[in-house]
């Protein structure tokens, strides 16, 4: 009925405009230009850096450093680094809009709110995955090519392989997901990043000041190692089940994405 | 058409907006006025549900905002200037509100020429003056051709020129049949701008009139006399409802008796008149009758301040 009475053009909002929109604001900003950028950077670099590295090094290795070596892992390495900043990249795309005002604009555009936070999520995670699946094949060819050179390398064929580079991209962008979700629920960039840093980095340890016994029921199911083990071979004792690890690591994701939709649409914007 | 009903709003225990009723008509601009932090950005927050009422009902033509399909094409509203992200480009800002309403770059190119924003269009607006940022805004509102223009404070910042452009801008999209609801805490400016006035302060509803009445209505109007002889002049006018005000040497401001009677009072007590002037009360004054010592019109206590900044953030 209303529409009859739109002038040319005004079209009802629907989750595919929000979508659109979403995206337009995404590319249209610096700051997801510089951090898409430093997460390609980390994760290319940091693990081509590592097999030059190992390869330069290979022939002075002590058997215990050549025993712990595993050349996924190696150039992987700089997966642990792109997580932080796709995961800050996450809470900025949320409160951004807080701490400039857009959020206004935004609300008053898509006033049931929720259509806004599922555009950001899959227009945000679409760009996280489509950023790092190539990143993550790149760095691995190039690094095996590297490791190669002393016989070193491992093959996409070779048992979980292809599995650990098809999921770190996929936690990857999980964990980007994980900050947009913590940056709608704290809305302040400091404070989402500060949450986000210290469930991933400042979690573990503080666990690992338990007794051990403890410490090993616990650490699985902490969110970055359970989400790890998607993206390891040969995992420490106790890890879970890669996709098992990933599952739990998106049930937190879902369950920080859900506070966020309840505040959403409780709270005052 | 926008209706109020019983409306209030507390953030903490401040209250911010208490048992607000009105309406803002199509056809006509409707100023919106109270001091600063007397909850005219609250209220407009309430209209478009960004925040919710504690108590009280708003419809936007009939409806809560939010159950409209394509509910900027409802209101287009200019919230404090700061409502876009700094490190976007106006072209681009406009494209993302655009797109959620089916809406294209032609619109937003078109708006952007409307406000005179062509030349920097592209630059990040958080370069950009508060001028430019207010017209970034009038044309956000523009966008969907909405039936409800609502402004909070548009000519902060601008030059005269701009304050003039939006004075006009708005007159035509009242001519239109639009309603237009803008807020100012100038009187002098909707006295230039607005057919209708809603005036809160502290959060209440003060008065909800008509620009013409107000004035007219306003005993106030006064006659100034100047006459070498002003205090035989007082007694020759005096009377219960007539008041009498040394304004300077031999210059008096009399209330309650019009400029011919004076005239009469003059001849007949053969007192020389030197001046004569019928003054029309300003809506200024009109207004601080009105108000009387109902509300402190310069943001007095510390409390109205509080409020003030605590609504504003």
């Amino acid at each position: 009925m209303e529409s009859i009475g739109l002038p040319l053009g005004v079209e009802p909002v629907t989750q595919r405009r929000v979508i659109r929109s979403e995206w337009t604001k995404l590319i249209s900003l610096r700051s997801t230009r510089w951090a898409f950028g430093a997460t390609l950077l980390l994760a290319i670099g940091i693990g081509v850096l590592a097999c030059i590295v190992f390869e330069t090094r290979w022939p002075h290795l002590s058997a215990a450093d050549r025993h712990d070596f595993h050349p996924l892992s190696v150039s992987l390495a700089g997966i642990n680094f792109a997580q932080l900043s796709i995961g800050v990249l996450g809470v900025l795309v949320i409160t951004g809009e807080y701490s400039t005002g857009m959020i206004r604009s935004t609300l008053a555009a898509v006033p049931r709110r929720l259509p806004m936070l599922w555009g950001k999520a899959a227009v945000f995670g679409a760009a996280a995955l489509a950023i790092s699946l190539p990143a993550t094949f790149i760095v691995f060819w190039v690094g095996q090519a590297i490791l190669a050179g002393e016989g070193i390398n491992i093959a996409l064929g070779h048992a979980g392989v292809f599995r650990a580079l098809i999921g770190a991209p996929l936690f990857l962008t999980a964990m980007g997901l994980f900050g947009l979700a913590l940056g709608a629920i704290i809305r302040s960039t400091a404070g989402g990043i500060a949450a986000l840093a210290g469930i991933v980095f400042v979690l573990p340890p503080i666990i690992g000041l338990l007794p051990t016994s403890v410490a090993n029921s616990i650490d699985p199911y902490l969110p970055s190692n359970a989400g790890g083990a998607i993206w390891t071979i040969n995992p420490d004792p106790g890890t879970l089940a890669p996709w098992a690890g990933f599952g739990v690591f998106c049930a937190y994701v879902a369950i920080a994405m859900a506070i966020a939709a309840v505040l959403l649409v409780r709270r005052d914007a | 058409m926008i209706e109020l009903v019983g409306v209030s709003k507390s953030y903490g225990k401040k209250a911010a907006v208490r048992d607000l009723s009105f309406t803002v008509r199509p056809g006509i601009v409707t100023g919106f006025l109270g001091p600063n932090g007397s909850g005219k950005s609250t209220t407009m927050r309430l209209i478009l549900g960004l925040d919710a009422p504690d108590a009280g009902e708003v419809t936007v033509n009939g409806k809560r905002y939010r159950d409209h399909r394509a509910p900027l094409h409802q209101i287009g509203a200019l919230l404090e200037a700061s409502s876009i992200h700094t490190g976007r480009s106006a072209y681009d800002h406009l494209l993302a509100m655009a797109q959620t309403h089916g809406l294209g770059r032609e619109r937003v190119e078109a708006l952007i020429e409307l406000v005179g924003l062509g030349e920097v269009a592209r630059k990040r607006a958080g370069t950009f003056s508060l001028g430019m940022r207010q017209r970034l805004g009038i044309a956000s509102a523009l966008l969907a051709d909405p039936r409800i223009v609502m402004l909070d404070e548009p000519i902060n910042g601008l030059d005269p020129e701009g304050i003039l452009w939006v004075r006009n801008l708005l007159k035509g999209l009242a001519a239109e049949g639009k309603t237009v609801f803008v807020s100012s805490h100038l009187m002098s400016e909707m006295a230039l701008t607005a057919d209708h006035l809603v005036v809160i302060g502290k959060g209440e509803l003060i008065a909800d009139v008509g620009v013409r009445e107000l004035i007219q209505g306003a005993s106030q109007s006064a006659v100034r006399v100047r006459s070498p002889h002003v205090a035989r002049l007082g007694e020759a006018v005096a009377a219960p409802d007539v008041r009498v005000r040394n304004i300077g040497p031999d210059l008096i401001e009399v209330q309650g008796v019009d400029a011919e009677e004076i005239g009469l009072a003059a001849h007949v007590g053969g007192i020389v008149l030197y001046e004569l002037t019928p003054r029309q009360a300003s809506l200024e004054d009109a207004f601080m009758e009105l108000t009387g010592e109902s509300i402190e019109f310069r943001a007095g206590d510390g409390d109205a301040l509080a409020t003030a900044s605590g609504v504003a953030a």
